[in-house]
């Protein structure tokens, strides 16, 4: 607006520095939705590895250490898949916006998410090696969960709400047991889906 | 009533200069090259407003050396936050001032 006094500019393009100084803001919603989609897929493909309904227990089918390993490598996959997707379009959003993907803001993006993601994924790996399959999905959704409530100040605001809803359904998924897929499926794809198609809608479009 | 021009700081009053203090006190610590990347502008520019921040006690500057190439990083002083909260409200102050004149 042109008559909105100079100071009051001043102030206003001061706070977006600020915001811009601290946040990664190149991260895409889009691959937020494609990582949601990969997620349910690879849960789908997950689910089809299942015996037929009605001949196994969810405590028969922790005991199944192949399939369960199998379970493993399709979630390793969707990970892999969904960095990767994440890395290239938001290499491509920052480029768009005359940024660069490995800056300041990035590299302490990339030490918060780290932190927690790293002992999270170790501290699985170590239950599983012990047997303990039945605690995989909750412990997936909480270690997320607080990575990203920890790295949200280097992200979009929204992204704590996100962090929130995914600690909420771990300790959900930990009080009701043997739905350990159906709670994996909602936590890495549907709420992936919604927040990153919110979030294209809100700040990319 | 107090003149809020005269609140406003004059190391401050130039826009890199204010720049600079807002993403330091944003961060714990901003590097050379990133600042210049963020801002838009030219090595000789940021160095000359720098150098301005510094003599002021505004900022304070470490040096040290990574793959033994140099690296300069910035951190706010408690001087240069209270100076550049001070120059803030300043601003607000007239901003309020223009809206309730006009």
């Amino acid at each position: 607006m042109s008559d909105q006094p100079a100071f009051e500019r001043d102030l206003a393009s001061i706070r977006n520095l600020m915001d811009r100084s601290v946040k990664f803001l190149s991260l895409s919603g889009l691959s937020g939705v494609l990582a949601g989609t990969y997620a349910l897929g690879g849960a789908y493909y997950a689910s089809t590895l299942l015996p037929e309904p009605g001949t196994y227990t969810a405590e028969g089918i922790l005991q199944d250490r192949g399939l369960i390993l199998h379970w493993l490598v399709v979630a390793v996959i969707v990970l892999v898949a969904s960095l990767l997707t994440g890395f290239i379009m938001s290499a491509r959003n920052a480029k768009k916006s005359g940024m660069t993907l490995w800056n300041e803001t990035s590299r302490r993006l990339f030490v918060n998410l780290s932190v927690p993601l790293v002992a999270g994924g170790i501290f699985i790996l170590a239950m599983v090696a012990r047997g303990h399959y039945g605690i995989i999905a909750e412990s997936c959704l909480l270690f997320y969960g607080l990575a990203l409530v920890n790295a949200s100040a280097n992200l979009y605001d929204e992204v704590r709400w996100l962090g929130y809803s995914e600690i909420a359904l771990g300790l959900l998924a930990s009080v009701i047991p043997g739905h350990g897929l159906l709670f994996w499926s909602v936590g890495f794809g549907v709420l992936h889906i919604g927040y990153g198609a919110a979030m294209y809608f809100k700040y990319e479009k | 009533m107090k003149n809020p021009f005269e609140a406003l700081d004059k190391t401050l009053e130039h826009s890199v200069r204010l720049q600079i203090m807002s993403v330091l006190v944003a961060n714990e610590s901003y590097d050379f090259s990133a600042l210049r990347d963020l801002l838009g502008v030219t090595d000789g520019n940021l160095a000359t407003h720098i150098r301005a921040l510094e003599r002021e006690k505004y900022i304070v500057v470490t040096k040290s050396f990574v793959d033994r190439k140099p690296h300069t990083r910035y951190k706010a002083a408690e001087r240069g936050r209270q100076a550049f909260r001070k120059h803030l409200d300043a601003m607000a102050a007239l901003v309020r001032m223009q809206k309730t004149n006009s």
